[in-house]
């Protein structure tokens, strides 16, 4: 019961914040009148914040930003030793130092490494951090400019990508984390350049407690649905995650951007309740899929969880079932990836659940950004279903869907399936499935979980998979960069496309796009295409596994 | 001389990427290091409660005047936190004269561990699909053809010694040879359920290792199964350690978040200080 109250209380939240924080960034990425630290920005970047681009400019700056973070965090990661704050950690290795560095600008923040033996707190305070904000940044930004190109007529710009990056990172991101960096503190999140304490316990045993500027990286990491945690056990440690409603409060976070952006689209393109819509189809998703985490858990099959009594293996007392399963569905809904329990302990059927969301393109809501622009190709895919089924020209808010659109939005929805079906065949044909910890069904799991997180940029894990070996650092490396910026590309030649056009007017055959009919076609277009592309490797593993 | 566009595209880039970095990577979180200095704010070192500890000796047994945490599969080591990551149907040991390629499923970690508690605090061990000697109760069954057919052959692939059951169907099973691998050969891994009753004297979270290797809370249920031991131990009153355990019990917050929780470290010292 008390776990019933506490999806319905975060639901309640959402829906509270949705107008108000949805109108505060519609303004954000709508303003012209720039403060004085963001001029200072624009000068020291060296850009004219009235100048538009057109997509391909503005794909170009995301590239370009985007390959040089790479090349620095990659560098700074293999100097780390020589850095200040290193704790006497030796460099990162080569292929950690790829894997990680493409996986904290991928917005992904997949771990090859242990946080407290690898990463020095510079590297984690300078490095990690800021890819933590920008690359979250980068997602919204992008969604910004497919709805401009919705919202424009015949026009070729679609905004500045120096100037979205600037005002959402420092009006929305950095004020949102300063708040719960201090509500973190105040409940027990460590602050401090510590190396760490000696403790004796007491039964007279060493212990060396960690420190590190953890707060202030907890913060960004719910809110930019990274997901990268300070230390190995993630938002499970104490350190991060230390009570019951520090949970509450990062679910939240990690929900609030998501859910909230359908409401800039409405506002961005004059209906509001073409917003509502689309925030309908991700909360029926979410909702759907966070009741049967939570039951499929609690129902507690299997063999193990039988014996137990029920699936605590791999959760924290003060979560419980309940609260670490909720937790588990919100991170895998969106791209967050972080972990407040080790989803390969889950029941077979409950671990499937988290895959399934990331199997859904991470939609409902998904990531900061990426979420809403992975909804809308889906909803230009049911327009144009849709306009099959009635053979007339489909359209969505004015927008003619013809060849050039459909075949972006097709192309968009098969690179990622793509990488994880490729990826994980491969690893099983190189012999590399074999660093997997568990055996059978499970251990395909593992593999197939790990491409699945990679590919859509999500950064959780089937744990128990040794991935640190020269081989799963650069296969994964490549399905994080593959899978963030091959579909990036489409979304903004898809606005550029769209925003060329001059909208039709409405007339009697245009499908409305904001009724119940429509948001139950978007949703059963999701679950029927992911389930036509996934369900066969999934037999294989978590149903093979659950059901026999 | 203008310099071309996709260069000063990577100009542009590699300044703004310094600008965030002195913004949100130094400035940023060394503000608040510098707040967590304000007194009542934050423990600088760490609120030292939250980080669970194991109450045992040199040789890992339980010191029995102290309540004991969950198991932790990295041993309380904050510089190894994780988890088992085993999965639900981790049923077959790796047997082997070798210690060091030998490994326990998870399932017959949870039936060692039920059994341990059981004899430690005095009540039944016992959980389903757990042996009368603690590990798990899985049979390889060999079939003539595959999966169906007759039954050629049962091993209890956990035992290597006296097996948990003597016949399955009719068929005399065998004890495990060390090194073996049945499933390999063919066999069909089974679990037997047994009659253990479905909810166990010994809680959930007694025999499970939790995500961080650090919990530092065990539920209600298990400190309630511990208080006598500790009671006798101590030679105080039961009341007085169930006060101490009321004292250090987290609840839901909002009465709807979580589970109510046992603090051990915080209860551990309070029986030391009374």
């Amino acid at each position: 019961m008390a776990g019933w109250i506490f999806v319905l209380s975060l639901v309640a939240a959402i829906v509270a914040v949705y107008r108000p924080f949805g109108d505060y960034m519609y303004r954000v990425v709508t303003g012209t009148r720039h403060n004085a630290v963001e001029r200072t920005v624009y000068k020291a970047v060296g850009v004219d914040p009235q100048a538009g681009q057109t997509w391909g400019v503005y794909a170009r700056s995301v590239l370009a930003f985007s390959a040089v973070s790479l090349l620095f965090l990659y560098l700074f990661l293999r100097v780390q030793d020589k850095l200040w704050l290193s704790l006497g950690l030796p460099a990162v290795t080569d292929h950690i130092a790829w894997n990680t560095a493409v996986s904290f600008v991928t917005n992904t923040n997949w771990q090859a490494y242990s946080g407290e033996s690898t990463m020095g707190h510079f590297v984690q305070m300078a490095g990690l951090t800021v890819q933590n904000f920008v690359s979250a940044s980068v997602g919204i930004a992008v969604a910004v400019a497919l709805m401009r190109g919705f919202a424009a007529k015949k026009k070729t710009l679609l905004g500045n990508f120096w100037v979205d990056l600037t005002r959402i990172t420092l009006r929305i991101l950095l004020p949102i984390c300063v708040l719960a960096t201090l509500i973190f503190m105040v409940a027990g999140v460590v602050q401090n350049l510590s190396g760490g304490t000696d403790v004796t316990t007491l039964t007279g045993a060493a212990q060396h407690v960690t420190g590190g500027p953890v707060a202030s990286q907890e913060a960004i990491k719910e809110l930019g649905t990274n997901g990268g945690g300070f230390y190995n056990a993630n938002s499970a440690h104490p350190f991060e995650n230390p009570t019951t409603w520090t949970n509450w409060l990062q679910i939240f976070l990690i929900l609030l951007i998501p859910f909230s952006l359908p409401r800039v689209f409405g506002r961005m393109v004059g209906q509001n309740r073409q917003g509502y819509a689309i925030a309908a189809v991700m909360a029926i998703l979410a909702i759907g899929s966070i009741a049967l985490t939570v039951a499929f858990e609690n129902h507690g099959g299997g063999t193990v969880p039988q014996a137990v009594g029920s699936a605590m293996e791999g959760k924290e007392t003060r979560y419980g079932v309940t609260g670490s399963a909720v937790f588990a569905a919100a991170t895998t809904l969106t791209s967050t990836g972080a972990v407040n329990s080790f989803h390969d302990s889950y029941t077979a059927l409950g671990g499937m659940m988290p895959m399934v969301n990331m199997m859904l393109g991470e939609v409902a809501p998904g990531g900061t950004g990426s979420g809403l622009y992975g909804m809308l190709i889906l909803a230009v895919i049911t327009v144009f279903v849709a306009g099959l089924m009635v053979g007339r020209t489909p359209e969505y808010l004015g927008k003619k869907i013809g060849a050039r659109e459909m075949k972006l939005a097709s192309l968009y929805f098969l690179v990622t399936p793509i990488l994880v079906l490729a990826g994980t065949a491969v690893a099983f044909a190189t012999g590399n499935n074999t660093t997997a910890l568990n055996l059978g069904p499970h251990g395909l799991s593992e593999v197939l979980y790990a491409f699945t997180s990679a590919a859509n940029n999500n950064g959780s894990a089937f744990a128990g998979i040794t991935v640190n070996t020269g081989w799963w650092d650069t296969a994964l490396g490549l399905a994080m960069l593959l899978g963030r910026f091959l579909p990036l590309i489409l979304v903004l030649a898809l606005a550029g496309s769209l925003a060329k056009q001059q909208p039709v007017p409405e007339s009697e055959g245009t499908l409305p796009t904001h009724q119940p009919l429509f948001v139950g076609m978007v949703a059963g277009v999701t679950v029927v295409l992911v389930a036509l592309t996934f369900l066969p490797a999934l037999a294989l593993g978590p149903l093979a596994e659950g059901l026999s | 001389m203008r310099i071309p566009s996709w260069l000063a595209q990577h100009v542009a880039a590699l300044r703004a990427l310094l600008v965030f970095t002195v913004l949100l990577g130094i400035a940023y979180p060394l503000v608040f290091v510098g707040v967590a200095k304000i007194p009542g704010i934050s423990d600088q070192s760490g609120d030292l409660t939250l980080i669970g500890q194991s109450f045992t000796d040199a040789d890992g047994n339980p010191v029995t005047k102290y309540f004991q945490s969950r198991p932790s599969a990295g041993g309380y080591d904050p510089t190894a936190t994780g988890a088992s990551n085993l999965g639900p149907e981790s049923v077959v040991d790796t047997l082997s004269d070798d210690p060091e390629e030998a490994s326990q499923s998870l399932l017959t970690q949870v039936c060692a561990r039920s059994l341990a508690i059981g004899k430690l605090e005095g009540v039944d061990g016992s959980r389903p699909f757990c042996t009368a000697d603690g590990v798990g109760a899985v049979l390889a069954v060999f079939h003539r053809d595959g999966f169906t057919g007759p039954i050629t052959r049962v091993v209890a692939v956990n035992q290597t010694d006296v097996p948990f059951v003597t016949t399955y169907q009719g068929v005399t099973v065998e004890p495990a040879t060390n090194g073996e691998d049945y499933q390999a050969l063919g066999g069909v891994i089974t679990p037997i359920r047994g009659d253990a009753p479905a909810d166990p004297v010994v809680p959930a979270d007694a025999v499970t290792a939790s995500g961080s290797g650090l919990d530092p809370q065990i539920s209600p249920a298990y400190a309630e199964l511990q208080a006598p031991r500790i009671a006798r131990e101590r030679g105080i009153s039961l009341d007085r350690v169930h006060e101490l355990i009321e004292q250090n019990t987290d609840g839901r917050a909002l009465g709807f978040m979580g589970e109510p929780a046992v603090n051990v470290l915080k209860l551990n010292l309070a029986l030391d200080g009374s």
